[in-house]
């Protein structure tokens, strides 16, 4: 799967998950403070992540996804 | 109070409290009432009947609560043939009576399994559906005993004890989703479960209760349901006594 593959079906979650379009959606983007993430929303969004990529993301990873960017590179480093 | 287009599952809903609730839920108008049972089939099968007669879709489903991935397939097959869950009764419960110094291993840790570690099971997987649809309601059954304790139920109280803490942690993380999370604790009640004791240890008993008498199971869903329902839609992380006085 290519980085931009990743890269709009991440997008593609966050925008449904969060409720926020997805041109509001940048790399540098914070879910917390960019987005108005909570933390259920990030529990959520990482457990949608796992799904849709088929890949584990354990809790002491998931505390370091603060920013869109993050989130698609670990994919991207993590997805077989 | 209406239940109209709402799912409900209602564990250990073959018998007792459980199939007070179901058939509480269904006179209500729910759409849709699955209970789980352990192994009784034929009282499964007969509480089915009479939800079916109320006007509900029901669905017995055999499992055991102790089971974690049985619980979450339980969840998830729920909301694959229903589209959602709205409401989750963790009511299946078991005792296994004697002194804390006779207590086994194996009787401590299937009274945890299945009085905590299954709601525990249950509302975790249940919550995901309610948090997509940003809504819902858990009632856990506790017992008057997790909080005055009772000689004999060192297990059961442990358990139904922490059924209450579990009912208030899971009020705070998932009241921003609108699920509510709340206990009923009822206190003696006609069951199978307090049909063993012997005549000298009820008329004790009832002598312990305000109001003279043993509970009924309806007496026990009526509160299950407003706790369910729009009555109560301002009321989470609460514990409702149905006890009839004896422990206040």
């Amino acid at each position: 799967m290519s980085t931009s593959v990743i890269e709009t079906k991440v997008k593609g979650i966050i925008a449904d998950q969060l409720g926020v379009g997805e041109d509001e959606i940048k790399p540098e983007s914070s879910f917390i403070e960019d987005l108005g993430a909570d933390s259920l929303d990030i529990v959520e969004l990482v457990m949608a992540m796992e799904e849709e990529f088929e890949v584990e993301i354990p809790d002491e990873e998931a505390e370091n996804i603060k920013t869109v960017g993050d989130a698609i590179n670990y994919i991207t480093t993590h997805k077989k | 109070m209406s239940f109209k287009d709402k799912v409900v599952l209602v564990t250990g809903g073959s018998r007792g409290i459980g199939r007070a609730c179901a058939v509480a839920f269904a006179k209500a108008g729910a759409s849709t009432v699955i209970i789980s049972y352990a192994g009784n089939e034929a009282a499964a099968q007969e509480t089915v009947g009479l939800l079916t007669a109320e006007g509900a879709k029901a669905e017995a489903l055999r499992f055991d609560v102790a089971d974690t991935d049985a619980c979450t397939s339980a969840v998830e097959g729920i909301v694959k043939a229903h589209g959602r869950l709205d409401v989750l009764v963790n009511n299946a419960g078991t005792a296994v009576d004697g002194l804390v110094m006779r207590v086994k291993d194996e009787d401590w840790d299937k009274q945890l399994d299945t009085n905590l570690r299954g709601p525990f099971a249950l509302i975790r997987a249940a919550c995901r559906p309610m948090m997509k649809q940003r809504g819902g309601a858990i009632v856990n059954v506790t017992s008057v005993v997790g909080d005055m304790g009772n000689p004999g139920q060192s297990a059961y109280s442990a358990a139904k004890a922490g059924l209450i803490g579990l009912t208030k942690t899971v009020a705070k993380e998932l009241s921003s989703r609108g699920i509510r999370v709340n206990a009923v604790s009822p206190g003696f009640i006609s069951t199978d479960m307090t049909a063993h004791l012997n005549d000298d240890l009820r008329q004790k008993m009832i002598g312990g209760i305000p109001l003279g008498r043993l509970g009924t199971p309806e007496e026990v869903a009526q509160a299950v349901l407003f706790l369910s329902g729009d009555a109560s839609t301002y009321i989470t992380g609460e514990v409702l006594k149905v006890n009839g006085g004896m422990y206040m």
